[in-house]
């Protein structure tokens, strides 16, 4: 297993059974390879549906009327609906979606999250990362510790463009669990071999170090 | 019996200009409008202000109207699905203001149901922030979004009737639903029109009071 499902497996031990959750485009997606036994969610999409249920199988009709958040085509089960745009974000907005997960830029020890615009680099738009994450009961953002030159992306202070303000409620990485409490970040659980010396020197949030700390699987 | 709204694709095609603000509803290039947008291609219409939610992906959809350099601004939440609106933007030929696509959804609404504004919080303490009005109700803050309207609003049904009333397939039905309430005219493409009466009252999602013109949507537009 590889970081990125080491990631995913762990974030997908966050859903409940039964919660309606909105994966980001990417690695979030790999969550559903490892779903806890018994936990059957519902996948809602920005776009306007609940009950996505992955690409067509071979000889599966293919709709290009049912795409997913990346505009891919994608199935449904039954029991899922289709709706319009705004009672998508009413459902995101209201809080009616029980966990959103995302990848991040940057985030930090506030809670904020950076992950849709660095200036000069990228011109993309936010999309509906800024609903999802200003709306959804639980926001868990999925992220590699450090950035691909070495450079922590969990902060004191975020540095670019925010998706959101103090909205972030679990930073999941191949190292650790971070909790975003109003105390502070606190390690909660480490990967089976890592260090908190090690967590520590490849993050740039002040981090609050409990007595007890969990083992991530 | 009321008056059918059916008319040519030439006929819809004298309500565009050059220079007017149009929405083109779509999720990347799911429920867009493609018989209208290859009409309009067709006609040369240009320095046009589309409110979208994207651009489609490259040389498809709304991606053509980007491709053929009709489109002057765009309003909209994304582009990075079209590395070639990305491109067109980073080199200063398309204008584009980004809007969070919830936002998006409820500008639109507050436009074409008479309402003055919205309150969100999405995009409190971000750049999206940035000149607007933040107001507190209730120890709660959010940020005053106003409404948004176009000229003409272009729209993709799945079964039209003629008199207007559609309704939409899957996914596909996104933004058409609130885009066409909030243009000062709407015209409706249908992948199928149908007597007045087939559809089921209960199930259209569209009245047809908002539709000023439908026409027949061409098989042969739609993207692969």
């Amino acid at each position: 297993m590889n970081s990125r499902e080491f990631i995913a497996k762990r974030t997908a031990k966050f859903f409940n059974d039964g919660d309606l959750v909105n994966l980001g485009i990417g690695m979030p997606t790999l969550c559903l390879n490892y779903l806890p036994e018994d936990v059957d969610i519902w996948i809602q999409s920005e776009n306007g549906v609940i009950g996505l249920d992955g690409t067509p199988k071979e000889g599966e009709y293919a709709d290009p009327d049912i795409v997913d958040a990346s505009g891919s085509i994608s199935t449904m089960r039954v029991g899922g609906c289709c709706f319009d745009s705004f009672t998508s974000f009413g459902l995101i907005r209201g809080g009616h979606v029980n966990v959103t997960v995302l990848g991040a830029y940057e985030v930090d020890q506030e809670g904020n999250l950076a992950n849709w615009s660095v200036p000069g680099k990228t011109v993309a738009g936010m999309g509906g990362a800024m609903d999802l994450v200003s709306g959804a009961q639980l926001v868990i953002v999925m992220t590699m510790h450090c950035d691909k030159y070495g450079n922590p992306k969990i902060l004191k202070k975020c540095t670019l463009p925010l998706t959101a303000v103090n909205e972030v409620d679990y930073i999941v990485t191949e190292l650790c669990v971070l909790h975003h409490t109003e105390e502070g970040l606190v390690l909660e659980e480490l990967a089976p071999g890592v260090t908190v010396e090690e967590v520590v020197s490849k993050t740039d949030a002040e981090l609050i170090i409990p007595e007890k700390i969990g083992s991530m699987e | 019996m009321a008056k059918s709204k059916v008319v040519s694709i030439d006929e819809a095609m004298e309500k565009i200009h050059s220079g007017q603000t149009l929405m083109v509803p779509g999720f990347v290039n799911c429920g867009v409008p493609q018989t209208l947008i290859a009409a309009i291609l067709e006609r040369g219409y240009t320095d046009l202000n589309i409110i979208s939610n994207n651009t489609s992906v490259k040389g498809k959809g709304i991606g053509k109207l980007v491709h053929a350099n009709r489109i002057k601004h765009i309003t909209c939440s994304h582009i990075g699905n079209n590395t070639e609106t990305v491109e067109k933007v980073v080199a200063g030929e398309i204008n584009v203001t980004f809007v969070p696509q919830g936002t998006l959804c409820e500008r639109i609404r507050a436009g074409g149901a008479g309402i003055g504004g919205i309150l969100t919080p999405t995009g409190l303490g971000t750049p999206v922030e940035e000149g607007k009005q933040v107001i507190e109700i209730n120890g709660k803050k959010y940020l005053l979004e106003l409404p948004l309207r176009a000229d003409v609003a272009i729209i993709h049904a799945y079964k039209a009737d003629k008199i207007g009333n559609c309704i939409y397939h899957r996914t596909a039905r996104n933004f058409n639903q609130i885009m066409a309430t909030a243009a000062d005219f709407v015209i409706v493409e249908a992948e199928e029109i149908v007597e007045v009466g087939e559809l089921d009252p209960d199930i259209i999602v569209t009245p047809g009071c908002l539709v000023d013109m439908v026409v027949q949507a061409r098989l042969e537009d739609r993207d692969e």
